[in-house]
């Protein structure tokens, strides 16, 4: 009988950052955390974390305070529109000259 | 046990054996009788399936998708426009590697509207990735049913059981049901290898990078050409897994040897006929004359039209005088499918047959013994005068 294994590529994959590529290059805002009106910094508590939540990237850290990771954040602006506080503000990226590595 | 039943019962019946358990199909002739005998079965209970209506071909082949993504067994079945509706689900339905089968019984493509056989639908979707079996007579519909659960599953590939519509669909032919305990030991449980699972939470076929790339656990993950690859490579491997499974089907059900050819009086033939499908068993009868005749002819009926079993086409081929191709479909603007096929497989063959291509019974045309007879006798007769283009039987012009 056959040997083979059948079907040992195919498209899985886990929701995470990195995901969909290296999508922080496709970023032309750049979202800012206002840390005087973040909630989890503000109050020293682990709470809200809407930005962590609604990320379509998964590159916001669930910490205090929250951190987000620029390398995969495509800057679509969904953490700005749901932080409750309005502690993240979306900054033109030609502000913040991307760094060569 | 055998019945006397028509096409799509048999087709009907071998899904009932192979214990799909999603079943979703849009009525479709000459398909229909398939469907309706499916539903029965769902109603009855015979058969413990989800039967999902649907309001076209394209909402079935999505259904089948998404149980097939689940984990469970799906089925669906049509025929021409109707298959042609699904085409954009067909691609992903192969690319995911799910192992859905459908029954096309095959009808040819309007426009101008016609209901009558050819085989111009699932030729037009060789290209595809799905496996395609041909059927040639009602026990070969049931029997490749279960194969191709088995196939299916076997290789993460999803299969088409193609038989000719009216000329099998419809008539009424006596044929064996195996029996339930036999097929449930040759088609055991379904065990996917990648499914939904609420357990490991996952994204299938999200936009897939040109390149590799680390996942987020850092396991390299193929790009969409790695992935292609991996599905050629699996077809080209199914070919020999689809003769070992129609092996094991041969010793528990006694039937089967011919999984990817069909071949009748070709051993100490010059000539040999070759075509897929029903029109196979016909030319039998035009052979039987030929060879009265001291004509040394035989025909070749080609069973697994994808992956293309071009070894077991240049074995029966190589040395003969002349192969005679009939096809009822046709690459528009080019040559008949099959035959070009042939050609190709047969260019580094040392003794190349001479190669002539027939196109007929276009949109359901009756194929009349006189007339197989007539192009075989002027293939064979003058083999070398033949010009590398389609002649058309019975055309009235």
């Amino acid at each position: 009988m056959t040997t083979r294994t059948f079907c040992n590529k195919i498209s899985r994959s886990k929701p995470g950052p990195g995901d969909g590529g290296n999508t922080g290059s496709w970023r032309v805002l750049r979202p800012v955390i206002n840390l005087e009106a973040c909630i989890p910094a503000k109050r020293n508590k682990k709470a809200c974390f809407h930005c962590w939540l609604y990320c379509p990237d998964s590159v916001v850290s669930k910490t205090i305070p929250p951190v987000i990771n620029y390398e995969y954040c495509k800057g679509c602006g969904i953490c700005a529109e749901e932080c409750p506080a309005d502690a993240i503000s979306m900054v033109d990226e030609s502000t913040h000259p991307v760094e060569e590595k | 046990m055998h019945i006397i039943e028509s096409g799509n019962v048999a087709a009907a019946t071998g899904v009932k054996l192979s214990r799909a358990q999603v079943i979703a199909a849009y009525p479709i002739t000459p398909q229909t009788p398939l469907t309706e005998k499916l539903s029965e079965f769902v109603e009855s209970g015979a058969l413990k399936a989800e039967y999902i209506p649907v309001e076209s071909e394209h909402s079935a082949m999505a259904v089948c998708i998404a149980a097939s993504t689940a984990g469970t067994r799906a089925f669906t079945a049509t025929s021409a426009n109707g298959l042609l509706y699904m085409v954009e689900q067909l691609h992903w339905a192969v690319g995911a590697r799910l192992p859905i089968v459908m029954c096309v019984a095959n009808r040819g493509i309007g426009a101008p509207w016609t209901v009558w056989n050819d085989q111009q639908d699932t030729i037009s979707q060789r290209d595809a990735g799905w496996i395609q079996i041909y059927a040639n007579d009602h026990q070969q519909i049931i029997d490749s049913v279960i194969k191709a659960f088995r196939l299916a599953q076997t290789v993460s590939i999803p299969v088409m059981v193609c038989y000719d519509g009216y000329l099998l669909s419809h008539t009424y032919m006596p044929f064996d049901v195996p029996d339930q305990s036999k097929v449930d030991s040759f088609l055991p449980a379904f065990t996917p290898t990648h499914f939904l699972d609420p357990e490991n939470p996952g994204n299938f076929n999200t936009v897939t990078l040109p390149d590799i790339r680390p996942d987020v656990d850092g396991e390299m993950a193929p790009g969409y050409i790695e992935i292609r690859h991996n599905l050629h490579q699996d077809l080209r491997a199914a070919l020999d897994t689809y003769a070992e499974i129609d092996k094991a089907f041969e010793k528990e059900f006694g039937r089967g040897g011919n999984p990817l050819v069909e071949k009748y009086r070709c051993d100490d033939a010059d000539f040999v006929a070759v075509c897929i499908g029903s029109l196979s068993y016909h030319l039998r009868d035009v052979i039987d004359i030929m060879r009265e005749n001291d004509v040394k002819i035989g025909v070749m009926g080609v069973q697994m039209y994808r992956p293309f079993p071009d070894k077991a086409i240049i074995d029966a081929l190589n040395g003969k005088k002349c192969a005679i191709v009939f096809e009822k479909a046709l690459s528009y603007g080019n040559q008949g499918a099959l035959y070009a096929d042939i050609k190709a497989a047969l260019y580094t063959s040392e003794k190349k047959p001479r190669i002539h291509n027939y196109i007929l019974g276009l949109g359901g045309r009756e194929i009349k013994t006189q007339q197989l007879l007539d192009a075989l006798t002027a293939s064979c007769t003058s083999p070398n005068t033949f010009e590398d283009t389609p002649s058309w039987i019975g055309l009235k012009l």
